[in-house]
């Protein structure tokens, strides 16, 4: 990928970050660095299109030590839970024939596993020795007739957000609009209110959560071509440019997706999250307000009344028990706010709130959520986590799973919100979930046996106290 | 004598195998206060420590050069020097394993150059130790990134007798032990264990146990490792009175430990099996003067009655195992020392020392874990021994499967299990032999339904009528 592309991709227009001084993300530092590179942040936005061989054209460490590494359900097929690697070895390297591997390569896996499409994902190694994989993919879309789809995502490109971005233009760029959208089924015409065609982009079905939300949408008449990318199809993607409307899902990351179907189609866009029920209400109005139509307005009021009555009932016991609690957040970007609102939801009080990753607009929705002197970590290193944790008199540490383990050498209770977990938390049901592990881990026997020192060890430190006293 | 099956396919599905960085950032984990920075891009890292992570279920310290396309088209040995100016000052290690990757090899890194201007450029930081240690991931596999890095601190880090006045046997009672990548935390403790039991004092290199053991502390946070072997060791295994060395990966690096040393070594491919740790004891017995403890001997019965416990169930057994090469090699020994035969044996790399031409199997496939499934498949295997990756292979061939190896995640505790030893061996014959139990139904005799027979019941039937409470009292009666 030319220089003059990667510049153009961080340059994202739709961006709350573009409008500082400095764009996109900053330069990361040698020694103090953590985070995923652009090749990470491609496989992760694309790899729950479960249809799809996805093939990690590199060395191993590339796909060996992240395959099959994500919590994304599939409804249907399990081809994306393969690892495919061409496992560059030095000869491949030294004689050039990375290329050739390549191709041979993408033979093998449409021959043994007949996927819908192949998409390669280029890595550090063959972008530096200059393997041609756009020329490749397309002479093997020619000889094999699937297609072959090119992901131009080396990691020292940049960052994750970047690779996120970078499949979100391979999708725009080579899948989208290439087929029109099947005619609805026909239990679907005999609906009596007009179906609606909507994307989702983000939503990346972590433990099955989307299924909590999609049945909501069926409820309501939105027919969903295509989620990017949780539990897709690869023919679901080609027609994501049919679509009324597009919800961003809890992700600034592919708003160049959503940018562009908007141009190019005319598709509207908006930023929503289903996490929390005041999240999951907003959501599903933002979909009848942005398609417009008065019927889908008022069904929409209708089924949130009785979702919310309901999930609000079934809740009542658990809000008892976590009302009060002291959170400290820290999870990225739109999530910072998203979750907010679910947690207080629950009459949990929201003590401070990463923001490492949350755009200007993030802050403001974070104050007006939780006041103007809501208290916002930029710096989220582990130690200034527990200290704010301490500081805060903070109840248990909600994180990515990253965090998870600091937090448990320090014994503090801990959730975890990132893309690791097991556990689904969309919609009104996923808050059912979502109380569960609160109580399960702040409630938990084991924090005062496992701060507790060794009997023997406080039987010594009195006899020492008291041979002071005695001295003394 | 085993048939290397070299690589054949231009794809890899399922891979297997774990790359050299990885490898030898783990043998920097079991030092203490280190810090593993890699040369590479930042997913090089960010990669590793998930993948550490979720084997461990620990925080891991592991940072990067962070190379991105100016410094990897311009030259990204100035990120070394940066980083490791930036890791001195920010966390204060004992020591940093500088560990290249595919990228900054193909790029051409001078690794040992740049540490050495981080030398002439910060002499404030004397004190801290850098190893430098070649790992491109297009060559080799964990093992051998975790051999070269054992290496690499010898060669950086241990002084010739000569110069620094050391004589083998100095210190009678320690003993170094070179502890290879197939060891698990609880191998190495149980290790350490054994030996102190001689009233010998133990060096491990590197101390997994100490380390990634799972252990809390009072601290509430730290950025280096939790524990491991403190850096300042190093100058004293010329003093010992011998090494042990455990895992043909690591024999190079004792070479050169000897050569450097004079200290004599015992060398093991595996601790794995009776036949194993009863050369171990014997050696340690020796080195130590002291008869080997009588709670040994109880061990060695309990074993041996094990054995004959499971033999009924391991005898003609069919197993398919993948891992790295010394770990294959165990393992092997392990269950053919029970009658079991090896139909599949998988590694992900070709290492050339001779552990694999040795294997006493027909085969050995260079390969991943869809080479493994096919041949499983095709010679009927009855148990997978590999990696949590494997639980799927092992899922879709209808079998159960026994987790070792790297990585294991889906599985709590995986990375403290004991293998060694004659517990760790008779719990292992243990675990084979339930997992043989758990499929009986595989040899047991197809009832058959004579024709002339009296019989009227229909099994199946009868058992929905009592399953269903809703179907009808009289629904089973034939007639």
């Amino acid at each position: 990928m030319k220089a003059k592309d990667i510049a153009q991709l961080l340059d994202e227009p739709a961006c709350e970050h573009n409008k500082k001084a400095k764009s996109g993300c900053a330069k990361p530092k040698p020694g103090a660095t953590a985070g995923g590179c652009s090749f990470d942040g491609a496989q992760i936005a694309l790899l729950p299109i479960a249809d799809v061989a996805h093939i990690v054209h590199g060395p191993i460490a590339c796909a060996g030590s992240s395959w099959d590494n994500r919590g994304t359900r599939s409804s249907g097929p399990t081809l994306y839970r393969l690892g495919m690697t061409t496992d560059l070895t030095e000869n491949d390297i030294i004689m050039g024939r990375g290329e050739k591997r390549l191709f041979h390569a993408i033979k093998q896996a449409v021959e043994t596993y007949s996927p819908s499409a192949v998409f390669i994902y280029n890595t550090c190694v063959p972008a530096l020795i200059g393997d041609d994989i756009e020329s490749v993919c397309k002479a093997a879309e020619k000889r094999w007739e699937v297609p072959v789809i090119p992901v131009d995502s080396a990691g020292f490109y940049g960052t994750k957000n970047l690779g996120n971005r970078i499949a979100g233009e391979a999708m725009v760029k080579y899948v989208v609009g290439t087929r029109e959208p099947d005619p609805l089924p026909e239990a679907a015409a005999n609906a009596p209110f007009k179906i609606h065609d909507v994307n989702l982009v983000g939503e990346y079905n972590i433990a099955g959560e989307f299924w909590h939300v999609l049945p909501l949408l069926d409820k309501l008449g939105l027919r969903v071509l295509c989620t990017l990318s949780g539990d897709a199809r690869f023919h679901e993607v080609q027609t994501m440019h049919r679509a009324e409307a597009t919800m961003m899902v809890c992700s600034k990351a592919m708003l160049n997706v959503a940018r562009k179907l908007q141009e190019t189609f005319g598709t509207p866009w908006f930023e929503g999250s289903f996490y929390g029920i005041s999240d999951t209400s907003q959501a599903l109005r933002d979909f009848a307000r942005v398609i417009n139509d008065p019927d889908l307005t008022e069904r929409t009021e209708r089924l949130i009344e009785s979702e919310e009555t309901r999930i609000r009932a079934a809740l009542e016991p658990w809000r008892e028990r976590l009302k009060g609690k002291r959170v400290l957040l820290y999870t990225g970007g739109v999530k910072s706010w998203s979750v907010v609102s679910a947690l207080q939801d629950l009459g949990m009080v929201v003590v401070a709130t990463g923001t490492k990753k949350s755009t200007e607009e993030d802050k403001a929705r974070i104050r007006e959520l939780m006041g103007e002197d809501a208290k916002m970590i930029e710096d989220g290193n582990p130690r200034a986590l527990l200290n704010t944790f301490r500081e805060q008199r903070a109840d248990i540490l909600i994180a990515g799973g990253r965090n998870m383990y600091t937090a448990l050498k320090a014994k503090i209770p801990f959730l975890d919100i990132n893309q690791e977990r097991e556990f689904g938390y969309e919609g009104y049901e996923g808050m059912l979930e979502l109380v569960r592990q609160l109580a399960l881990t702040i409630e938990s026997p084991i924090w005062p046996a496992v701060r507790q020192p060794a009997p023997w060890k406080q039987v010594a430190a009195t006899a020492e106290t008291e041979a002071a006293v005695a001295v003394a | 004598m085993a048939e290397i099956i070299k690589r054949n396919k231009a794809l890899s599905v399922s891979p297997l195998k774990t790359s050299q960085p990885i490898g030898a950032s783990l043998a920097f984990l079991g030092l203490q206060k280190a810090m593993p920075m890699m040369h590479g891009s930042q997913g090089c890292t960010a990669f590793g420590k998930v993948f550490f992570v979720r084997h461990f279920r620990e925080p891991i310290p592991l940072q990067t050069t962070a190379m991105d396309q100016v410094t990897t088209i311009m030259g990204a040995d100035d990120s070394v020097v940066e980083g490791l100016k930036t890791i001195s000052e920010k966390s204060k290690p004992a020591i940093i394993g500088v560990v290249t990757t595919g990228l900054s090899e193909t790029q051409g890194t001078d690794i040992r150059q740049a540490v050495k201007l981080f030398r002439t450029n910060n002499p404030q930081f004397d004190h801290i130790k850098v190893v430098p240690v070649n790992t491109p991931d297009f060559l080799g596999c964990l093992e051998t990134g975790f051999a070269a890095a054992i290496y690499a601190m010898i060669e950086h880090l241990v002084p010739e007798a000569e110069k620094a006045g050391t004589q083998a046997g100095q210190r009678p009672k320690q003993v170094n032990v070179l502890a290879g990548s197939a060891l698990t935390p609880g191998d190495v403790e149980f290790l350490k264990e054994t030996i102190e039991s001689f009233g010998l004092r133990p060096v491990m290199i590197p101390d997994l146990s100490d380390s990634l053991d799972g252990h809390v502390v009072e601290e509430e946070y730290t950025p280096l490792t939790l524990g491991g072997l403190p850096v300042s060791e190093f100058d004293t295994l010329g003093c010992s009175k011998a090494t042990i060395v455990v895992g043909r990966a690591l024999y190079r690096a004792a070479d050169l430990l000897q050569k450097r040393t004079g200290v004599e070594d015992y060398r093991f491919d595996t601790l794995m099996g009776m036949e194993a740790f009863d050369r171990l004891l014997m050696t340690l017995q020796t080195l130590s003067g002291t008869p080997v403890p009588d709670r040994y001997e109880r061990q060695r019965t309990q074993l041996q009655d094990a054995m004959l416990d499971t033999h009924f169930m391991l005898g003609q057994a069919r197993i398919a195992i993948a891992g790295d090469p010394d770990e294959v090699h165990g393992f092997i020994q392990l269950v053919q020392s029970m009658g079991a035969e090896v139909v599949t044996a998988v590694v992900p790399s070709h290492v050339h020392n001779g552990v694999l031409e040795a294997l006493p199997i027909e085969q050995v496939k260079v390969g991943d874990l869809e080479d493994l499934e096919l041949s499983a498949k095709e010679h009927n295997a009855q148990i997978v021994i590999g990696n949590s990756h494997a639980v799927d292979s092992a899922e879709r061939l209808g079998v159960p499967i026994l987790r070792a190896s790297f990585p294991q995640y889906d599985f709590v505790g995986g990375f403290q299990r004991t293998w060694i030893g004659y517990k760790g061996t008779r719990q292992a014959y243990f675990d084979l032999a339930n997992l043989m139990l758990s499929q009986h139904a595989q040899h047991e005799i197809k009832p058959y339904h004579a024709l002339y027979s009296q019989k009227l019941d229909e099994m199946p039937e009868e058992f929905s009528h009592v399953l269903d409470p809703t179907s009808s009292a009289n629904h089973h009666i034939r007639h």
